[in-house]
């Protein structure tokens, strides 16, 4: 079993927010260390005021991305931040965003969901992950 | 119903990894030797549940095919 997990967070649609959160809230309950690092369209999705809107789906699903959403919420899929929410309620996860694109978009932590802990630098984030495999979403 | 569960959760109208949370909490909520039976659709369930039973060290006390869903019921062992 790895110890520490680490994903990038970098895509803002639906499908992928949807993967990230359920593969973070697969290693919390299985007593991973994980750390998420929210950077681009990623952190974008993050933002206080967007948090709760259906994000677009990826564009790769062409044509098919509304049967998609359709059946994510025929099946009753749990919105993606709610699972995140539950992942960080029942194990070790971590929220960062990152400082370069809070630069970029004119964001202050107070813009954010609470469920992000902190501000990091790509640096130091890099220093959190060593010794545990990333993920890049 | 097979064997008696101190708590049951239906877990039903939840898709994956709903059901395995509504384990993990409904085992931390519950008390040392305590049942907690958690009633699940999600195929992934079938490992997920019982792979988060072993690593918490927990015990796995029935498996119950029922139609169109599974029963899972785990004892809290700490």
């Amino acid at each position: 079993m790895a110890e520490k997990m680490s994903f990038v967070a970098f895509s803002g649609t639906a499908d992928k927010l949807q993967a990230l959160a359920t593969m973070v809230s697969g290693a919390a309950a299985m007593g991973v260390e994980t750390h998420v690092f929210l950077t681009f369209w990623g952190l974008n999705a993050f933002r206080k005021e967007l948090i709760s809107t259906p994000m677009p789906i990826s564009p790769e699903y062409g044509t098919a991305g509304e049967q998609v959403r359709d059946l994510m919420v025929k099946k009753g899929v749990q919105p993606w931040y709610e699972v995140l929410g539950m992942a960080k309620d029942i194990g070790d996860v971590k929220i960062h965003a990152c400082a370069m694109t809070m630069d970029l978009m004119d964001l202050q932590q107070s813009d954010l969901d609470p469920m992000v802990d902190d501000v990091l630098g790509v640096g130091t984030f890099i220093g959190i992950a060593e010794g545990g495999s990333i993920l890049f979403i | 119903m097979g064997v008696e569960a101190t708590k049951e959760i239906d877990a039903r109208g939840s898709f994956c990894p709903g059901p395995l949370m509504e384990m993990i909490r409904g085992i931390r909520e519950a008390n040392v030797g305590d049942t907690v039976a958690v009633l699940s659709k999600d195929p992934g369930s079938r490992t997920d549940i019982p792979a988060w039973i072993e690593k918490a060290k927990h015990e796995l006390v029935a498996v119950e095919d029922e139609a169109g869903y599974t029963r899972f019921v785990a004892r809290k062992a700490r």
